[in-house]
């Protein structure tokens, strides 16, 4: 049954560097990279030693604790390097892309003719399995347990997000064989998410329950969704995954072929032209970034958007899940009085002499300060103005800071991911790391409880 | 090299110094920092704690110049020297004699509050390595409105270094004190030194002084500064229109007379999401609630005109909002953020409480009948209970909805 989601509560922060709706092909990227960090609490086992060569789809490592679980490479080339840090923890692997990309063919399969453990089975061999992710702990899912249901969220709310409904246009037929195969992996229904006002490719699809969104960020973020639609009590399992990931997927069901290509939406205050970039999962930054051209040299580039994405560095490469590229100032400057003056060129929820409550319209660039210290929790009431769940963020955090697994587990901690609480660390008055503290106690939770 | 740059380099020199939070405090007062972010959301929104704080302040400061024009106009009327309509805007009360007086004993007030409170604070965060953190900014600022015109500075010295060790720092610090350190500063006073705090003498300077030489045997009036509280305590004829008490031309603690601009600041304070609207407004229906239980209790003439509460019982109900110091505990004390509930519900509840039990100290204490002290700090003590209820509600709603799928 579809359930329409209207949100009061949150903020729509608005920036400068909107992607235009045009799309060109990125420079080819030369080395492609794929950083185990992306995948939350995996250890890596390798299987692509350096030096040997693999083709797109071929796995790079597997995960340690399930060697079913497949990390499959995004091109065919040579693993020129596996960059490791302290304790030798692997950081990258590192491919040299081959000219003319040669894919492992998987076989192309026609969906409604497989059973859920077949699907499955395909899904692991062939790499797709990582782009599923799992509620509760925000982590790669579990082949061994069935969801109640899988969340797909076709529209990003984010600030400068890529636009599914234009990023997705045109891949109907992808999406259809992949939300078929995913529907027969659940008990329940696969519900996607879409903008009400948009034209979403999904608005056609069968064999899943579309909702229409309405209303600020976080009406975009699937944690809202799945506590609008069908929230996640103690024992129980969803499964998330981005649209974006759906085309690979559908792609491969149709073609055999692990195609990691997307639209990336480059964007950001720095950027000189943002707009779309046909890239690929793993490719330089560098490779969109400087075709799109920067207007500063203190920048920080980031993989993802402003408020959930990586700090990559000008020469680090796309994250494993994300759309976007966003470059923004750094903001490591001081500011005379910058505590008391009136404000007129930063976002803030309250009135206390900063002003952008006059101009609800007005785009902003905003840099990477943090506008003021870390400090205890004062103020109170606050996060609830731009956080829609049923759920008490303050004291949330509070259980998590001090480990408290009772609490977490009371106070709604199966419910929520790390993003859900990117907008309180946003308009957090004592500047505290809200996502890491949310991360650090599902982490403990799946440590402790599983 | 300019200021910046070499504040920057002072920074860096002192970095992981024992005097670094000292220095960085006075640092980060000048500029924002520089700091980015590292994890999480890379951008932040605008306010941080200072602003925060700051913004209370503001609120604040029209009462503290009030109260100083107060202070000299009430000292000058009690001796009789408001002759002359002289001042500005042709009234006898903002007149620069009147200012001369509340500078001279209102100021000092003001200094001693900051200087000493500041002190234990910087001490502390060098001693447990944490930066300065901003709670005291508001702290020292109320603290000087919330008190007679003429404590002794000794006294309040003393008061404010009780307060901010027991009160705040004991517990950790900023964001972590159970009591307001402003209410625990002003509970300390009362109780090690209520005659300073008291009764009918203290509220207008000059009329301790005029009352020990009259008992040293001076042939001059006594100075009568009794509040309109303590008149009401004692069933006495109120000298003062309602009109007065709105406006605050009566004696009182410093910044607490002046209800127009209390509320006036309360309105700042709503308009600039700084402060909680849901505990200032229930606290005013706690005490209309309270308020009207007592009239009606006197209209059913369950008590006679002898009984000693029925002066303040049979006041007007909605006399109790602009007499004494409720207005103010409740819009700048109740809602500091700390101590009271944290859940929104919550504050519902314990901003009605307080409103409910001030008035019910206040008629039932004759002794001492301003109870919006005593009763914000019976709340603090309950709002982590309030706040607990409110939770539970909550969990038990997910408990529920796990019970309903499972059966």
């Amino acid at each position: 049954m579809s359930k329409d989601i209207r949100i009061r509560k949150g903020l729509d922060i608005k920036l400068v560097g909107e992607a235009e709706k045009t799309t060109a092909n990125a420079t080819r990227s030369n080395v492609y990279a794929v950083k185990p960090d992306d995948f939350h609490g995996i250890i890596p086992k390798v299987i692509a030693k350096q030096g040997s060569e693999v083709k797109a789809g071929d796995p790079l490592f597997h995960s340690k604790t399930n060697e079913h679980i497949l990390f499959p490479s995004p091109v065919s080339g040579e693993v020129v390097e596996i960059v490791r840090g302290a304790k030798r923890k692997i950081l990258a692997f590192k491919i040299l892309a081959d000219k003319e990309q040669q894919y492992v063919d998987y076989g192309a399969k026609d969906v409604s003719q497989m059973s859920a453990e077949a699907i499955t089975s395909h899904l692991l061999a062939s790499g797709c399995w990582p782009f599923i992710k799992r509620r509760p702990y925000d982590v790669i899912a579990d082949p061994a347990v069935a969801p109640k249901a899988i969340f797909v969220s076709a529209y990003d709310t984010a600030p400068l997000a890529a636009d599914y409904d234009y990023v997705l246009a045109g891949k109907e037929e992808a999406l259809q064989a992949a939300v078929t195969a995913l529907s027969k992996l659940t008990s329940g229904a696969v519900h996607v998410s879409v903008n009400k006002k948009g034209s979403s490719p999904f608005a056609g699809l069968a064999n899943i329950s579309v909702h229409q969104l309405s209303g600020p960020h976080p009406v975009g973020n699937v944690g809202v969704q799945i506590a609008k639609i069908d929230p996640i009590n103690k024992g129980e399992v969803v499964w998330t995954i981005n649209p974006q990931d759906l085309v690979v997927i559908g792609e491969l069901l149709l073609t055999g072929k692990f195609n990691a290509e997307r639209v990336v939406a480059l964007t950001g205050s720095s950027v000189k032209k943002p707009q779309y970039f046909v890239s690929k999962i793993g490719a330089e930054v560098s490779s969109v970034v400087y075709d799109g051209g920067v207007s500063d040299t203190n920048i920080r580039v980031i993989s993802g958007n402003v408020l959930t994405g990586d700090n990559v560095k000008p020469d680090g490469y796309l994250g494993y899940y994300h759309n976007s590229i966003t470059v923004i100032p750094e903001g490591d400057d001081y500011e005379f009085f910058g505590w008391n003056k009136p404000i007129f060129n930063k976002i803030s929820p309250s009135r206390a002499l900063t002003f952008s409550w006059l101009f609800p319209k007005k785009k902003y660039d905003l840099n990477t300060n943090t506008n003021g210290e870390h400090r205890a929790f004062v103020v109170t009431g606050n996060y609830e103005e731009v956080f829609p769940m049923d759920i008490y963020p303050l004291q949330l955090l509070k259980a998590c800071a001090v480990k408290d697994l009772d609490a977490m587990e009371q106070l709604g901690m199966y419910e929520v991911a790390p993003e859900d609480f990117a907008l309180t660390e946003f308009i957090c008055v004592s500047k505290q790391p809200h996502q890491e503290i949310i991360r650090e106690g599902l982490d403990l939770m799946l440590k402790e409880i599983g | 090299m300019s200021l910046k740059d070499k504040l920057h380099s002072l920074k860096l020199k002192y970095k992981g110094k024992k005097m670094a939070p000292a220095f960085n405090a006075i640092h980060t007062f000048l500029y924002l920092p520089n700091e980015i972010t590292h994890s999480g959301a890379h951008v932040r929104g605008a306010d941080d704690l200072k602003r925060t704080m700051n913004t209370v302040i503001m609120a604040l400061l029209p009462c503290l110049i009030f109260g100083m024009f107060n202070a000299g106009y009430q000292h000058h009327l009690a001796i009789g020297e408001i002759t002359a309509v002289d001042g500005f805007f042709g009234s006898a009360f903002w007149s620069i004699d009147n200012l001369v007086v509340g500078l001279w004993k209102v100021l000092p007030l003001v200094v001693i509050s900051y200087g000493v409170g500041l002190a234990v604070e910087f001490l502390f965060a060098v001693i447990k390595g944490h930066e300065v953190e901003e709670g005291y900014l508001v702290t020292g600022m109320l603290v000087p409105l919330i008190v007679p015109v003429d404590t002794p500075l000794w006294m309040l010295a003393v008061a404010v270094v009780f307060g901010v060790v027991i009160g705040k720092e004991v517990f950790g610090g900023t964001g972590m004190n159970i009591l307001n350190p402003a209410l625990t500063i002003r509970a300390f006073l009362f109780f090690a030194y209520p005659t300073w705090m008291s009764g009918d003498k203290v509220w207008v300077h000059g009329a301790v002084e005029r009352a020990n030489e009259i008992a040293g045997g001076a042939q001059l009036d006594a100075i009568s500064g009794e509040t309109v509280l303590g008149a009401l305590a004692q069933g006495k004829q109120v000298a003062y229109s309602a009109s007065d008490m709105f406006l605050g031309f009566i004696p009182g603690s410093v910044g607490e007379t002046s209800a127009l601009l209390i509320l006036l600041g309360a309105l700042f304070l709503v308009f600039t999401k700084i402060g909680s609207w849901r505990i200032m407004l229930s606290a005013v229906l706690g005490a209309l609630v309270m308020g009207l239980i007592f009239n009606g209790v006197v209209s059913a003439e369950w008590i006679g005109t002898g009984s000693k509460f029925y002066s303040l019982m049979s006041t007007e109900f909605w006399h109790h909002l602009i007499i004494g110091g409720f207005a103010f505990g409740v819009v700048f004390m109740a809602t500091d953020p700390v101590t009271a509930s944290q859940t929104n519900k919550g504050k519902w509840i314990y901003g009605f409480l307080i409103g409910f039990i001030s008035i019910l100290i206040r008629v039932f204490n004759p002794a001492y009948p301003e109870g919006v002290m005593l009763a914000i700090l019976l709340m603090n003590v309950f709002a982590p209970t309030v706040d607990h209820y409110v939770v539970q509600g909550n969990i038990k709603k997910r408990m529920k909805r796990l019970k309903v799928k499972t059966a």
